[in-house]
């Protein structure tokens, strides 16, 4: 295959490409994108919940009617915001993107196993989230129904749910290719000596996240095949007998649950959280396995945690339910597993932190966002635990704690996670080096800005304020005392928007700089980095395929001559 | 460079890559059709009458679109057989024959679907939650064979080109869709006695 790459055109070589790499980095632009839009819809919102019924500034016209955004539209830039975030945000940046382009060069493969399945697999997911967005131009706008689409609302919402329902599907289909190739590819193309036992982390959680997205995914494409029959040909799959809307009883003929849905829906949605955080754990294991320069603590721990935490995340998916009335049985059953899965996620950081003893710590940039992942992450899973026992969760449920809970697992961990994997490996694709002044500005500011945010979402939220109000509680005396923390978190939102600059800037001047000619700046030990040129040959990857013979940490091994040996030194 | 273990099989896996693929594919399947099964099972316990399948559902034909699939399952593996005895005429002759028996297939499927909706009153899917889940499973299963007839039909004719120039990977080509037509096949062996028969 590499015989003519000197002579492909623009099209082949960086559109229909079936490289790794190349699919890689077009889901990382694509993926980032969607983020800053994702983002921006948020903005949005925000100003509504800060200074409720004023005129939005600058964009309020595109709005409605004297600039104020409608109570419709902010349902849908809601459930337009969660969705564009998992689906089409950070999923495919951590597993398109982080996956496509460094499993293979991790285990020392030349390409994926299926380069013609890995294209389709991104234009299924770039068609699916253009389908996605088109939502808010039909009738009615964009899907309003929350982004997890619970029925009978979703049934009898306007057309941009049809829209959603559609793109999610797309979506899924694309999750399917994606996650075969990286099963297959990771099982059959490791390269000789690539034992289990001496894969990086990095390429355990996207093994794992691929098992979550092959089995999770198509329950969730059978609800939307069923509510996709609901809404177009009228059948009652999530319909009550005899439900009653805007004062008509709906012609329906009834019988189904709505509870079907949730059930179907949370099936994909909870092994998706660990879709979301495994990649990022992944990363972060990297990162600071180079940055401390000593072996991780604990490789083998970590693996076993990883795979119980995969099997567990199947069987915990209810305790999203507790206030269903699914019943007391049920709902115990649920709290055991939940209280279960937090122990290898305890197992997991605690190995991380422990790996940071007696280290002596490089505070570049990639290392300062995987040890501000840390603590973000530990809030984020600790606040958690009140929301897995139904005793707790019947009061705080729907209400702004839930949102800081998962938005500290998700936002200052896995974004902040993410961003350490872009700086990290940003010379290996690139061949150039990033602005660490500049990466620092964008640490510590976005450091500051997610917990000006979503902190005092957890007092917002034990104050029992709801996370569906459109006056940000406003009119609701329960509110009044935490009322005015909104305009302190919007400010902090915006800020935390305007501190992706530093990022953007960076990224801009970083690509202009002259390349370092450094094939391996950080000392790294794996063979992405120690065994191909940065960035790395066309289509084959290796000049020859690298032989294994070392783990993937060996850091600091007494007796050696560098403070690193690379997986393929034999010696 | 070529990529490893496309044709060959990897030693410590025993599998080739494709092989391993559609294996996962199939896992994938199993959870989709899995979703369905279990939505028909939690629709049906939450209601106080469930229709009985003979109630709607022709049990005679359906007993013959199963011999139907099942023959076409035994034509699929042997069509994989006479490749691996490099008899191509044989393998051509099963082929053709597995997708006469999917045709027929689709064909009595046809005359069961525009029954119901002949019927006076019609049997739609929003009629009930029954019919609901079986025009819906049954549609979605009817999907997947027109998907592997597509499949099989263009190994049939174009694609079996590849014989001359790749005995090997053509071989393996097939083996890999009967594993998705014995898939299928399964399904409708799940489906026959959940919708007609309980």
């Amino acid at each position: 295959m590499s015989d003519n790459h000197h002579h492909q055109s623009f099209w082949t070589k960086y559109i229909w490409s079936t490289d790794h790499k190349v699919i890689g980095i077009q889901y990382a632009i694509t993926s980032l994108l969607w983020l800053l839009i994702g983002f921006g819809l948020m903005a949005i919102m925000r100003y509504q919940l800060a200074y409720p019924g004023t005129p939005v500034p600058f964009i309020g016209n595109f709005l409605g009617e004297g600039g104020i955004l409608p109570a419709e539209m902010y349902n849908s830039l809601g459930a337009m915001h969660g969705t564009i975030m998992i689906f089409l945000g950070v999923v495919p940046l951590a597993f398109g993107a982080f996956g496509n382009y460094f499993v293979p060069l991790q285990i020392g493969a030349v390409d994926m196993a299926f380069p013609k399945l890995n294209a389709a697999s991104y234009w299924t997911y770039f068609l699916g989230s253009v389908i996605m967005v088109t939502g808010f131009f039909v009738p009615g706008g964009a899907a309003n129904s929350g982004w997890t689409s619970y029925p009978p609302l979703a049934t009898t919402a306007t057309m941009g749910q049809t829209v959603w329902l559609w793109g999610m599907v797309m979506l899924i289909t694309s999750s399917l290719l994606g996650s075969v190739n990286i099963l297959v590819t990771v099982i059959q193309l490791r390269a000789e000596g690539m034992t289990w036992m001496k894969l990086p982390i990095f390429v355990w959680t996207q093994f794992i996240t691929a098992f979550l997205l092959l089995l999770a995914f198509p329950p969730l494409e059978a609800a939307a095949v069923l509510q996709l029959m609901d809404r177009i040909i009228d059948t009652s799959f999530f319909m009550p007998t005899g439900l009653v809307v805007s004062g008509e009883v709906l012609p329906n003929a009834g019988g189904g649950s709505p509870l079907l849905w949730q059930h179907l829906f949370w099936f994909l949605a909870h092994p998706e959280v660990y879709v979301l955080i495994l990649p990022a754990f992944g990363i972060v294991t990297e990162v600071i396995a180079n940055n401390t320069r000593k072996p991780i603590k604990g490789y083998k721990s970590l693996v076993y945690a990883m795979i119980f935490l995969g099997f567990m995340s199947f069987i915990v998916w209810a305790h999203h339910m507790y206030l269903t009335g699914m019943g007391t049985t049920i709902g115990a059953f649920f709290q055991t597993t939940t209280m279960i899965i937090s122990i290898p996620s305890v197992v997991i950081l605690t190995a991380l932190l422990l790996s940071l003893w007696g280290g002596s710590i490089r505070f570049n940039t990639p290392m300062l966002f995987a040890l501000g992942f840390l603590p973000m992450f530990g809030i984020g899973g600790l606040t958690g635990l009140p929301l897995g026992l139904a005793a707790a969760d019947i009061y705080l449920h729907d209400t702004y704690y839930v949102i800081g809970h998962f938005h500290y697992v998700v936002a200052p961990g896995t974004i902040f996670a993410l961003f350490a994997g872009i700086y990290y490996w940003f010379p290996k694709i690139t061949g150039k080096r990033t602005n660490e002044t500049l990466g620092k500005l964008h640490f510590f500011t976005s450091f500051v800005c997610m917990n000006g945010v979503f902190m005092p979402m957890f007092i917002t939220g034990l104050a029992g304020v709801s996370r569906r109000l459109w006056d940000g509680g406003e009119s609701y005396a329960h509110a009044a005392g935490v009322f005015q923390l909104n305009e302190f978190m919007s400010i902090f939102a915006w800020l935390l928007g305007v501190s992706q600059l530093f990022f953007i800037a960076n990224m801009i001047i970083s690509l202009r700089s002259k390349k370092t000619g450094e094939i391996n700046p950080w000392n790294a030990t794996t063979v992405d980095w120690t065994d191909t040129s940065s960035p790395p040959l066309g289509h084959g990857n290796f000049e020859t395929v690298p032989t294994i013979y070392r783990g993937p940490y060996e850091y600091s091994v007494p007796g050696a001559k560098s403070d690193y040996l690379p997986q393929s030194n034999k010696g | 460079m070529e990529i490893p273990f496309n044709v060959k099989e990897r030693p410590d896996t025993g599998l080739y890559n494709g092989k391993l693929g559609v294996w996962f594919f199939l896992a994938s399947e199993v959870m989709l059709f899995g979703g369905l099964f279990s939505a028909y099972i939690f629709l049906r316990n939450g209601v106080e009458y469930w229709p009985h399948g003979t109630d709607y559902l022709d049990v005679p034909l359906a007993t013959l679109n199963t011999l139907f699939l099942i023959s076409s399952s035994v034509t699929m593996v042997m069509s994989w057989a006479s490749l691996k005895l490099n008899d191509f005429k044989k393998f051509k002759l099963y082929c053709g024959v597995t997708l006469l028996f999917a045709l027929a297939f689709l064909v009595v499927k046809y005359f069961e679907y525009s029954a119901k909706f002949a019927h006076d009153p019609p049997y739609l899917p929003s009629t009930n939650n029954f019919l609901g889940i079986y025009f819906t499973m049954t549609g979605l299963h009817v999907l997947h064979i027109l998907g592997g007839m597509l499949v099989i039909g263009y190994y049939f004719g174009p694609g079996s080109k590849m014989w001359n120039t790749e005995p090997e990977r053509f071989t393996n080509r097939i083996e890999i869709v009967g594993l998705y037509w014995h898939f299928v096949d399964l399904v409708w062996i799940f489906l026959f006695p959940v919708l007609y028969l309980l």
